[in-house]
């Protein structure tokens, strides 16, 4: 809106705090939601398939592990920005602070920390869900799968990128067909409204939307960690490149299967990690001069960054005195919108067979479809609200009711 | 001694209190340790059927983050309320209705408007809305029905202890969470988690005569890291916020206080008595002058009561719609 371009300092402060918070954030993901379901199995009791069951079965000193490095995470947010959520720090034309030799020295030391956590976390990945057939065959069964088109940041090489590039979009073949700049969205996706939800479907505005369906002939596009490795053609540090390759010499590329994206979660821990170190071990970070006054009357403006679940734009028009008069934001989940909806159904209609008792693992490997996007959904948090039940409804071929279940 | 129940529950906030939680790092372990959790839908495998099972003030402690924004918080809030024999509203939100609450400076109808019709991506040429009930083949979908006026959680409920924040600070929760388990909570309705001074009383940037002659948004002036905001002209609403928070922007960050710990001790409209604190730096006896210094003063609601319009003697825009 300024159109005040910060000093470079300031672009990789930011980027640092940003990927400190992809540490924070991915670890909780991983471990929160994505862990009980694979380290106590699907089938596992409700009452412990959640963190603390998590740490009870891999034991306490890695539970405290997990614990460490989310919270060293949190903490170098606070010592680049003052604090973590919420944070008050960033200012037209730059930031209100940098950071001392001290710090940059401090948080080098956490980088490295989180660089080795994370590779403890690809070989725990690879232990408990790789090296067991049945999870694979389960990642990459008809039922968790969904052909769609993919959304990601990419640099200039091309790479995933979650603070700056160009956002670019794969079909389901995995060709791009569009690569475009923030201030370029409204050109290239759209949001549908459907009066059964507050949320809306953002889909491709050139292919159109066609409803609940994927293929190449419906706009639903996903974004997250599966589509950003989708849409780029790698990893832009030196071990998250290795687990990436790994990853698609196992999976094919692109890689349909929603439950993968814990897989891909875990390999931009690493990137985020290896990130955090380089620009902590770049010295000039420690520059002082962290802002410039902005001298253009401010008018609107369009960011967009890659948030740990998808995609954010924020577009903002406002007055000459910089105050928002309009704006208008398609945050992280809201781009998975219709593919959450579309991996549900697709997943019900895949585990439920006619005359099968259908238990509460089945009921959970359905709600796993759902988790595999998005903690913050109290659905996908192992919660599924009374006004906003998973209700399965199964009808014969005649359409005449056979059976509805509800969560207990 | 048996373990506490305790449940931790979100309503219309933005979660960022839940990680609060998660903040106090090993403090999770001890919560652990005193308490079952019998419902947190950020951590753990809980419906809210097992709550309504529950006698009422089965749960000894909750924790509500987030005000009232919807029938969902509302039904949720109430029935926390009826099964708890504490309630603790947590956090900016459910303290003073929050972020979400300066959506009162709007109705209903514009705020859906704005969202499902006017927004430059939204593509809904029949102008469809979100509705409460809907009729689809396979059955009837509801969802909750979308209020008018944000509420904070203590206008809707009983509310036992207030514990202010945007989020609340992390040493603050790591301290709530050892009055818990010592069982030693103060009187009911007071504010815990939080001191009892105002910012200003606990912030260390050295104060000097506080006479301003003109203010300054934040991005306007390279300002000096060490001196107070307001000498320097700087809106800081530490005269009017309660301390507690440990410092944060006003210290740690280098920004002016925001207001986010709320009305500061003894003060029930952290709006007006910020007013007054400003009254009394302006340097100028000659009311058109001190109009003029006055009249830069960017966005007085927002910035006065960003975090507790809901919960203020203002409340809302005028509006004729019931809730
Ligand atoms: S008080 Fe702040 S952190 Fe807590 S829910 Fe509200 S907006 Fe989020
Ligand atoms: S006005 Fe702000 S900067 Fe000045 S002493 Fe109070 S809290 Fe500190």
């Amino acid at each position: 809106m300024y159109h005040a371009d910060p000093p470079e300092v300031t672009k990789k402060l930011r980027e640092m705090f940003y990927s400190a918070h992809y540490v924070h954030s991915h670890i909780a993901h991983f471990y929160a939601l994505a862990a009980p379901d694979f380290v106590l199995g699907p089938d596992a009791d409700p009452a412990v398939r959640n963190i603390l069951g998590v740490v009870d079965k891999v034991g306490l000193p890695i539970g405290g592990e997990v614990i460490k490095h989310r919270g060293i995470a949190q903490d170098i947010q606070v010592m680049i920005a003052g604090r973590s959520t919420h944070l008050v720090w960033t200012l037209p034309g730059g930031v209100s602070k940098g950071i001392t030799e001290e710090e940059r020295a401090q948080i080098e030391e956490k980088a490295k920390s989180c660089v080795e956590f994370s590779k403890f976390t690809l070989q725990l990945f690879d232990d408990v869900v790789l090296k067991n057939k049945a999870y694979v065959d389960l990642i990459l069964s008809e039922p968790y799968q969904l052909k769609t088109y993919y959304m990601g940041l990419v640099d200039q090489n091309d790479k995933v990128n979650f603070y700056d590039g160009k956002i670019k979009v794969v079909d389901p073949e995995g060709k791009e067909v569009a690569k475009y700049t923030p201030s370029e969205y409204l050109d290239n996706i759209a949001e549908h409204v459907e009066p059964w939800s507050y949320l809306k479907f953002p889909y491709l505005k050139k292919v159109g939307w066609k409803g609940f369906v994927d293929g190449k002939e419906s706009g639903v596009y996903r974004a997250a960690p599966a589509a950003r490795l989708n849409a780029a053609s790698g990893m832009a540090t030196p071990l998250a490149q290795e687990a990436y390759e790994k990853y698609i010499t196992t999976l094919g590329k692109p890689v349909h299967a929603t439950l993968a994206n814990h897989w891909a979660r875990v390999i931009e821990l690493m990137y985020a990690s290896e990130r955090l170190l380089e620009l902590a071990q770049d010295k000039s970070i420690t520059d002082p001069n962290v802002r410039i006054l902005p001298t253009e009357t401010p008018t609107e403006g369009v960011g967009v960054v890659e948030a740990p679940r998808g995609t954010l734009y924020h577009h903002y028009k406002t007055d000459k005195n910089g105050f928002v008069e309009k704006a208008n934001l398609i945050v992280g989940t809201t781009n998975n919108h219709a593919p959450i909806s579309m991996s549900i159904k697709k997943a019900a209609m895949g585990l439920i067979k006619k005359g099968q008792v259908i238990s509460n693992g089945i009921l959970n490997m359905i709600e796993m479809a759902f988790r595999a996007y998005d903690p913050c959904f109290s659905c996908a948090t192992h919660s599924l609200p009374g006004q906003m039940p998973l209700k399965l409804t199964i009808y014969d071929i005649h359409g005449k009711v056979v059976e509805q279940l509800e969560r207990a | 001694m048996a373990k506490l129940k305790l449940a931790i529950y979100w309503a219309a906030g933005c979660g960022g209190c839940d990680v609060a939680i998660l903040d106090t790092n090993e403090g999770l372990l001890k919560i652990a340790e005193i308490a079952d959790i019998v419902l947190w839908p950020v951590a753990t495998d809980h419906k809210y059927e097992e709550i309504e099972k529950m006698a009422d003030g089965a749960i000894d402690i909750c924790l509500i983050n987030g005000g009232v924004r919807n029938s969902e918080n509302e039904h949720m809030t109430k029935l926390l309320r009826a099964k708890s024999k504490i309630v603790v509203a947590m956090g900016a939100c459910a303290h003073q209705g929050g972020i979400p609450g300066l959506a009162n400076l709007f109705t209903k109808e514009t705020v859906l408007n704005r969202a499902y019709r006017e927004t430059p991506s939204t593509e809904n040429p029949d102008g469809i809305l979100p509705v409460q009930r809907f009729s689809a083949q396979e059955g009837e979908l509801i969802i909750p029905e979308f209020y008018n006026t944000v509420l904070p959680t203590a206008a809707v409920v009983d509310v036992d202890y207030f514990m202010p924040g945007c989020p609340p600070a992390i040493h603050q929760v790591a301290a709530v969470v050892d009055i818990i388990a010592k069982g030693d909570l103060p009187p009911k309705g007071a504010v815990i988690g939080a001191s009892d001074k105002t910012l200003c009383d606990e912030c260390t940037r050295p104060k000097e005569d506080r006479k301003v002659k003109k203010f300054y948004r934040p991005h306007e002036i390279i300002f000096d890291n060490q001196k107070c905001f307001l000498d320097q002209g700087i809106i800081c609403l530490g005269p009017a916020t309660r301390g507690g928070c440990g410092n944060r922007c006003t210290v740690k960050s280098n920004m002016p206080c925001r207001g986010c710990y709320g009305p500061a001790p003894k003060v029930h409209d952290q709006g007006t008595k910020f007013l007054s604190a400003l009254a009394s730096v302006i340097d100028s006896n000659d009311p058109a002058e001190i109009n003029s210094i006055v009249s830069q003063i960017a966005d007085p609601v927002g910035t006065f009561y960003r975090f507790g319009l809901a919960a203020s003697y203002l409340r809302r825009k005028r509006s004729n719609e019931k809730n």
